[in-house]
């Protein structure tokens, strides 16, 4: 046997340990016997999820070590201590007990200490850094009962260092030298929208700003810090997080060749000067410099570990782009990305996006800050070198997944490739996300590449004949209704022909695209819909504004807010059924459908309704319906509220609304329900304590139960989660997929619908809330619209040849 | 003048002069102006008691079917929408969205099933048509 001393059992350190079990390096004659030497008390965590451990992950949610592990035969941890001296003449390593471990091959995996800059006051009680597990319970055990906290160093590791604080109810003030946040990853613009999304959650950001020195209190520990430029911040803690340095004394003193700024020198295969001693991980300078990621580490533990079971495995560098969560924000930078590129940069709802190409159009970096939905696809896009088509789509999270091959990597966390994917897809018959994840180990690690899984999934799927809907129709072959409602939107493309010629192919269109994109651009605030190029794109109904029935005649549906009635509207009904030979019945939606009108009497049908003060029910279009309603407090014994008044509101808020289908709702007044709102795309039931807002209810041919959203709702904030609940619908839905649909297709479901609704967890909230209010404003009675102008009334004759009867 | 090949005569800027339209021999039937059709949408005429679905497509040719969806026996045609599936002109009954070829009748979802083709002419912002051939006397 061979003896393997590995001196850290940090993340990398451990790596390497389960990468030489699993290829065997234990086994045979010739296997190794290894001691790990862990100068923690504890063995290897995630240290990248650290401030999880804020929020309540324990320790066992944090181990990477898999009970029993180190059980195995050849294995041997040693905890609370470290390596302390290396003989590399006599092979032997000294430990901090004193302890004397011969080895054959010693792999060095220190990783880094952090930097602490020498600040008068870095020494006092309650000034902390931030790495370890033991930082995490000294700094909780600190804070308990205290009130202000500082980060020095708006980093990553900072960033992070202030969310924990954050989660332990503090306030928080970041302080950073450079001129914006995480200058190493984000560019200006970046910076922008993260920290607003940061001062947004109540973090105080501080740039440019140099610390003087950390300040006493009478009784000895910290009360603030000092800025050069005079301001002084008062703080009950201090965490320092101003960068990392690599632990490299132990080779230092052993004469192992150093990198002049620090960390152990090694070449591609991770070897020191002296042979029988390698460095991975953020001791080491690899490929000229120190790697201060994990993924990289794992890749320089993978080489070993091959190295040392007669492989010849290198590393040569590795991709740094990087997908976080920071305080619970996206953020992620691909490739290079500083310098000039396409931006979207929306300050509205903080979101920045930039990506860069170079002149054969080929990705050269990007930055995503709020939303980095689309990072997969652009490290896909990165690595591959393929030619990007069209930036725009790009920008706008639209374009198609990236092409690759199956050598392709997807999962750098677990290196996993396409063509591993697709095997995994083939052989197994895998169908779904969860399986394919669990079955290739791809996206459980940063979880940064799932989008692309999705994608691979989709892809082979559809190649294998099983039906994945995303293409609308054959004029759209890759693009969904949400991707075109987002093309238009983003790049305020406002006419058919434009988005036809720019994202889709052929000519003309079908009965599929148009309606579809007639609604999207009727959702994104196109004015009146019959008039110039959207005449041509809408549905029959919506094209007469009546709904066409089976002998070729029209049905006419005033609204009836909340189901409410005046006599005299009733009247005008009467007279016009009588006078224009109409059938009469009132609808499941509190309302009266008046059946049998010729086209050419839609017209003076609408004038008379108009003058009593109806208007267009939009029973014709993929709109809002009704919003049925109980009597209420006003009558009902049982009513706890005015449910009769919130339908009114909410249908004369919503009507005209165009969405991806029709859209229906319901108001109860009390828990008896009997506006049946649980059945209802949004229903509203009254309690004592507000209104309970439930969605994605549908009736029809597969009932199915609303989902609760919140509880315990003002007027305010009942009308405002609608907005957003009906604006996010609008944005994100299918064609014809009704709200119940909707949920039950995207990733988590009403979770996903309540972190976006209720929590803004995309800080989309004041934008779609815009929009609607927008939507509130530009809305008139499309009847009333189409009377005004004399014009607009040609299109309701039968017959176009002059003289025709009709 | 008697029958034309419809071939020659459904299509815009025939450089024929224009008909008489008073002549008895003449089976052109002038129905409306250019102008009173919108663009990439149908339109009805009422032609000798027979109910014709006319589309201006957005190069300005007028393409002409009969009205009546031949599925439901209604004259609903004019009001579905116009399309191009697989280079095919089309239009989509507003009924149940069977579609039909423009230039040749057929429905793409039933091939049992046709509707009649009359040939167009356009001429100096002018729209007439003949009966489907079909029907044509001598």
């Amino acid at each position: 046997m061979r003896q393997l001393v590995v001196a850290g059992h940090g993340m990398v350190g451990h790596r390497l340990v389960e990468e030489l079990v699993e290829a065997g390096g234990l086994e045979g004659p010739d296997g190794w016997e290894v001691t790990v030497v862990g100068e923690e008390s504890r063995p290897a965590y995630d240290r990248v999820a650290l401030s999880s451990a804020f929020a309540g992950a324990g320790e066992d949610q944090l181990t990477l070590v898999s009970d029993g592990f180190f059980d195995t035969p050849g294995l041997r941890l040693l905890v609370n201590e470290a390596v302390a001296a290396v003989d590399p003449e006599a092979r032997t390593a000294t430990t901090t007990s004193g302890r004397v471990l011969a080895y054959d091959h010693l792999v060095l995996a220190t990783g880094s200490r952090p930097f602490v800059p020498p600040l008068p006051g870095k020494d006092l009680p309650g000034v902390f850094t931030y790495r370890t597990l033991d930082d995490v319970e000294a700094i909780t055990a600190w804070c308990a009962g205290r009130r202000t906290g500082v980060v020095l160093g708006g980093g990553l590791l900072g960033l992070e260092a202030a969310n924990a604080l954050r989660l332990l109810g503090l306030e928080v003030h970041v302080i950073e030298m450079a001129p914006r946040l995480m200058p190493v990853q984000l560019d200006d613009g970046g910076a922008a929208a993260l920290r607003t999304r940061i001062e947004a959650l109540g973090v105080h950001v501080h740039v440019g700003a140099s610390s003087q020195a950390i300040l006493a209190g009478p009784d000895g520990t910290v009360s603030g810090l000092l800025l050069a430029d005079g301001t002084e911040l008062a703080a009950d803690v201090v965490v320092v997080s101003a960068g990392i340095r690599p632990r490299d004394d132990v080779a230092r003193g052993c004469g192992i060749d150093l990198h002049e700024r620090g960390g152990i020198l090694v070449d591609e295969a991770c070897r020191t000067s002296d042979p029988a001693i390698s460095a991975i991980g953020e001791c080491a300078v690899a490929a000229g410099r120190v790697w201060g990621l994990v993924a990289p580490g794992y890749k320089m533990a993978a080489a070993v570990a091959d190295r040392l079971t007669g492989g010849d495995a290198t590393f040569e560098g590795a991709d740094l782009s990087t997908k976080l969560k920071l305080l619970g924000i996206d953020v992620a930078s691909v490739g290079e990305s500083h310098g000039p590129g396409a931006i979207l940069d929306d300050p509205g709802s903080a979101t920045y996006k930039k990506i860069r190409v170079d002149e054969e159009g080929r990705l050269v970096g990007a930055v995503l800050v709020g939303d980095a939905s689309s990072f997969g696809d652009l490290v896909q896009l990165h690595r591959s070198g393929v030619v990007v088509e069209d930036v725009l789509s790009l920008l706008a999270g639209t374009a198609a997944p990236a092409a690759t091959g199956p050598s392709a990597l997807v999962c750098s966390c677990n290196s996993v490739t396409t063509g591993d994917l697709v095997s995994a897809i083939e052989a197994d018959g895998i169908c779904d996300l969860a399986t394919l994840k669990a079955c290739t180990k791809a996206g459980t690690g940063c979880g940064g590449c799932v989008p692309t899984l999705k994608g691979v999934l989709e892809r082979q799927l559809a190649a294998q004949g099983v039906a994945v809907r995303r293409g609308l129709c054959e004029h759209f072959p890759d693009r969904s209704r949400q991707d075109l409602y987002d093309i238009c939107r983003i790049g305020r493309v406002r006419t058919f022909a434009d988005l036809l010629a720019s994202h889709g192919q052929g000519k003309r269109g079908c009965e599929i695209c148009k309606p579809t994109v007639a609604s999207i651009l009727a959702s994104l605030g196109g004015g009146y819909v019959l008039d110039g190029e959207q005449a041509a794109l809408q549905d029959t109904n919506d094209f007469a504004l009546a709904n066409l029935q089976r002998n070729g005649t029209y049905s006419v549906v005033p609204r009836m807010p909340g189901g409410e009635v005046t006599p005299r509207q009733l009247m005008a009904c009467a007279e016009v059924a009588e006078d224009y030979d109409l059938y009469v019945k009132v609808t499941g939606g509190q309302r009266l459908d008046l059946f049998g009108a010729k086209l050419d009497d839609l017209p003076a049908i609408w004038a008379r309704l108009g003058q009593a003060g109806l208007e267009s029910g939009h029973a014709y279009g993929k709109a809002l319906r009704t919003v049925k309603s109980c009597v209420g407090i006003n009558w009902c014994r049982y009513g706890v509220q005015d449910s009769t008044e919130m339908a009114k509101l909410l249908e004369l808020r919503y009507r005209g609304l165009r969405s991806p289908h029709k859209v229906k709702m319901a108001v109860s007044g009390c828990a008896r329900e009997c506006a049946e709102a649980q059945s209802k795309d949004v229903g509203v039931i009254a309690t004592e304590a507000g209104w309970n807002l439930y969605v994605g209810g549908n009736g029809g041919f597969r009932p199915r139960h609303a989902d609760l959203l919140a509880e315990g709702l003002s007027d305010a904030e009942l009308v405002r989660s609608v907005d957003r609940f009906l604006q996010y619908y609008v944005r994100t839905g299918e064609r014809l997929e009704r709200t119940a649909a909707w949920i039950e297709r995207i990733d988590d479901g009403i979770d996903h619908v309540r972190r976006v609704v209720v929590d803004d967890s995309l800080g989309l909230g004041a934008e779609l809330e815009a929009q609607m209010a927008a939507h509130v404003e530009g809305y008139e009675c499309e009847w009333a619209a189409t009377l005004r102008q004399p014009e607009r009334l040609a299109r309701f004759q039968t017959y176009v040849n002059e003289g025709a009867p009709t | 003048m008697t029958i034309l090949d419809p071939a020659t005569t459904a299509s815009v800027g025939t450089t024929r002069p224009p008909r008489d339209t008073s002549s008895r021999q003449n089976r052109w039937q002038d129905v409306c102006g250019l102008d009173a059709l919108t663009v990439e949408r149908g339109a009805a005429a009422l032609v000798d008691g027979r109910a014709v679905a006319l589309f201006r497509l957005d190069d300005d040719e007028v393409l002409a079917v009969d009205d009546v969806d031949p599925f439901w026996g209604v004259p609903v045609l004019s009001r579905g929408l116009v399309g191009c599936i697989g280079g095919r002109d089309t239009v989509a009954s507003p009924l149940l969205k069977q579609r039909f070829d423009l230039r040749t009748g057929d429905c793409l979802d039933d091939p049992a099933v046709t509707v009649a083709v009359w040939p167009v002419q356009v001429q100096q912002g002018r729209v007439a048509v003949a009966p489907p051939p079909s029907l044509a006397g001598p």
